[in-house]
């Protein structure tokens, strides 16, 4: 079997001008009384895309997962899957299924009852949902437990049957509202990969919601980054995490240490921007076009900023000197707090490739942090 | 937890049961009274039991009883459910306070209030008494008991359940009898015990409502009793409190047991 990655790589319909969207969301509004959930969304959702909304709470990603399985309809715009037109088809008539946060299982039912529900409202001949069941049983590996009530299974074999149930009519778009948001790490992480694995084997579009980034970078093909009910940036989770288009998707995402100057000088694919407080000098590529004098802003994530008790060769750029503030060890990396003259702390992350360290960065040591100038990227919105 | 028994407990305790319980012991003890006198003990026997069965108004009037129960009960259970679900489900609905409250009213009204209006409106539009105006009177009456049973339970309900059957394809319909009637149906079914029980011993609302031919057993009963108490009378009282007591003793054992299987079920679930 050929692995994931290698289907991956090449995934990407996104750029392509020819492909036809699976699912084509086009300035929808949701409004609820005076609060506005979803205010003018247009989104394009490929076939066997994985593809992730990710949003605090309350910023409308899941209105909007709820306007594609139809339990709640667009105050304006309208929402084409698969070349249809969904205004006004009720939940049970459209070719998409849901997996739910609280999983929603029939209590009254074993598990082969609730992966056989679906089924049996397509009026499948009783052989054939047999045989269905005991696929899906298989698919997310519970054939022990088929009559099993759902009170009597833990929580990850629920979300298995949950996860089987709404895979089981094989519709062409899976549903998921924060599939794994009631697993604990360990599973979470095990489950992550599964579900992947199972979107790759059936062949489906998957749209999840997730508020948990991690989540919906280990997962995506790409991330929907929503606040307010508008989505920030649409992008591979490389993209968004590397290259963030606005200061919120930049925040919001991983680990940032955030700069507000102006620019100071333009030329040579360069800018340099200075940071008035700290008498910081920035210099870094031109992402994008700026004017002098403009106000921009600097993102830098925290594991490429250097840190070290030397001074850099170069101080009188991208460099800053501080006291060690704080030490954050995670094993696999730490992350030095860094506190300048000003006041302002800097994070920088650095891996711990090797077991012991001769001299080891300590508290109240002085450090040098300083980074190069494709380290971190210009933002003007 | 204190679990000695002091002294003041006991008592209490004793008093306590005493007041609840002992003018029915009383009242079952005499229905084994050899004596046609209520308060006079002159040995056990079971003739009052035998002679109760052989009395035709008692036994027709315990099948009139039984008949309005169960027709009231069950239509007011269909009634009280729907009424539940609009109150849970619309609740953005204008109006809706009002109509909340105009459910609860009956529960407190006083009943002689509810038996006159009952019984004006069917003088007013001409409807001839007897037993279906009283089936009518207390399916009105105990509706309101069943949306209240129903509607505690709808609160707790969760309503991803019913959007996850639509979602697998089933209509409103199909969703309403398969998925959340079955989850509710416990309380339906209290609901329905509920409103069962009202019916079969309420005498002032049937006395208002009730016409020449249908006499409820308690309204027997009552009428008997201003003619003087006999044991036949503590015979069929016994008899009631026995199917009661039976019934919600089963009630009870069923309902511990479900319990007790959940706990042991969920905790073999969290081992595994």
């Amino acid at each position: 079997m050929k692995s994931l990655g290698s289907f991956r790589r090449k995934f990407a319909p996104w750029n392509d001008p020819e492909a036809k969207p699976f699912i084509a969301i086009e300035n929808v509004t949701k409004k609820f009384a005076d609060f506005t959930a979803v205010d003018d969304l247009s989104l394009n959702i490929y076939n066997r895309e994985f593809f992730a909304l990710l949003g605090a709470s309350g910023c409308g990603k899941s209105t909007l997962l709820r306007m594609l399985a139809g339990f709640e309809e667009p105050t304006a715009g309208r929402i084409q899957i698969d070349g249809q037109d969904m205004r006004g088809i009720p939940p049970y008539k459209r070719p998409v299924n849901m997996m739910f946060q609280s999983y929603a299982l029939f209590p009254h039912m074993t598990v082969e009852g609730n992966i056989a529900f679906g089924l049996k409202q397509d009026g499948m001949q009783k052989g054939d949902i047999e045989a269905r069941v005991a696929e899906m049983l298989k698919l997310v590996k519970l054939e022990r437990f088929a009559k099993r009530k759902p009170h009597q299974l833990s929580g990850g074999q629920r979300q298995r049957v949950a996860l089987a149930r709404a895979v089981a009519k094989r519709p062409k778009v899976l549903l998921l509202d924060e599939p794994l948001g009631a697993l604990d790490k360990k599973l979470r992480e095990e489950t992550q990969f599964e579900l992947m694995d199972l979107q790759m084997k059936l062949g489906l579009t998957f749209v999840v919601v997730t508020h948990d980034q991690e989540e919906a970078m280990t997962m995506a093909d790409r991330i929907a980054v929503m606040d307010k009910g508008k989505v920030m940036q649409v992008a591979t989770p490389a993209e968004v995490y590397e290259a963030p288009n606005s200061k919120f998707v930049a925040d919001f995402i991983g680990n940032v240490n955030m700069f507000e100057g102006t620019t100071a000088a333009v030329g040579n694919g360069k800018i340099d921007i200075a940071v008035a407080p700290e008498n910081l000098t920035i210099r870094t590529e031109a992402s994008r076009s700026c004017t002098i004098g403009q106000p921009v802003g600097f993102a830098i994530r925290p594991e490429k900023i250097r840190i070290s008790r030397k001074q850099p060769a170069d101080s009188s750029i991208n460099s800053a000197y501080g006291e060690m503030w704080d030490i954050a060890y995670f094993g696999d990396m730490t992350v030095f707090h860094v506190k300048l003259e000003s006041g302002r702390i800097i994070k920088a992350a650095s891996l711990n490739a090797v077991r012991t360290v001769e001299e080891p960065l300590g508290y109240d040591d002085m450090v040098w942090v300083n980074f190069d100038t494709d380290a971190g990227i210009v933002l003007t919105a | 937890m204190n679990t000695t028994w002091s002294r003041f407990n006991i008592v209490s305790l004793v008093l306590g049961f005493a007041f609840l319980y002992l003018p029915i012991v009383l009242l079952v003890v005499y229905s084994f009274n050899e004596s046609r006198l209520v308060t006079v003990w002159a040995g056990f026997s079971t003739k009052w039991y035998v002679s109760l069965f052989n009395n035709q108004p008692f036994i027709d009037a315990a099948w009139v009883t039984i008949r309005v129960g169960l027709i009231s009960a069950t239509v007011a259970t269909v009634l009280g459910t729907l009424g539940a679900l609009a109150m849970t489900r619309y609740t953005r609905f204008r109006g809706r306070l009002l109509f909340s409250a105009m459910i609860y009213a009956p529960l407190v009204m006083p009943e002689v209030i509810t038996g006159l209006s009952m019984l004006l409106l069917f003088v007013a539009i001409g409807f001839d008494r007897g037993i279906w105006t009283m089936v009518l009177a207390h399916i009105t009456f105990s509706m309101c008991f069943v949306a209240v049973v129903v509607q505690s339970r709808l609160v707790t309900f969760d309503r991803s359940l019913e959007e996850a059957a639509m979602d697998l394809g089933a209509t409103p319909v199909t969703t309403f009898f398969r998925i959340t009637l079955p989850v509710i149906l416990p309380a339906v079914v209290s609901g329905w015990m509920l409103a069962f029980t009202l019916s079969i011993d309420d005498l002032v609302i049937s006395s208002f409502t009730s016409g020449p031919g249908a006499t409820t057993l308690p309204m027997r009963i009552y009428s008997q009793v201003r003619l003087g108490v006999t044991p036949e009378i503590n015979a069929a009282c016994t008899i009631l409190i026995a199917i009661v007591a039976v019934g919600v003793i089963i009630a009870s054992i069923a309902n511990k047991r479900r319990e007790v299987q959940k706990a042991r079920d969920e905790q073999a679930a969290a081992r595994n």
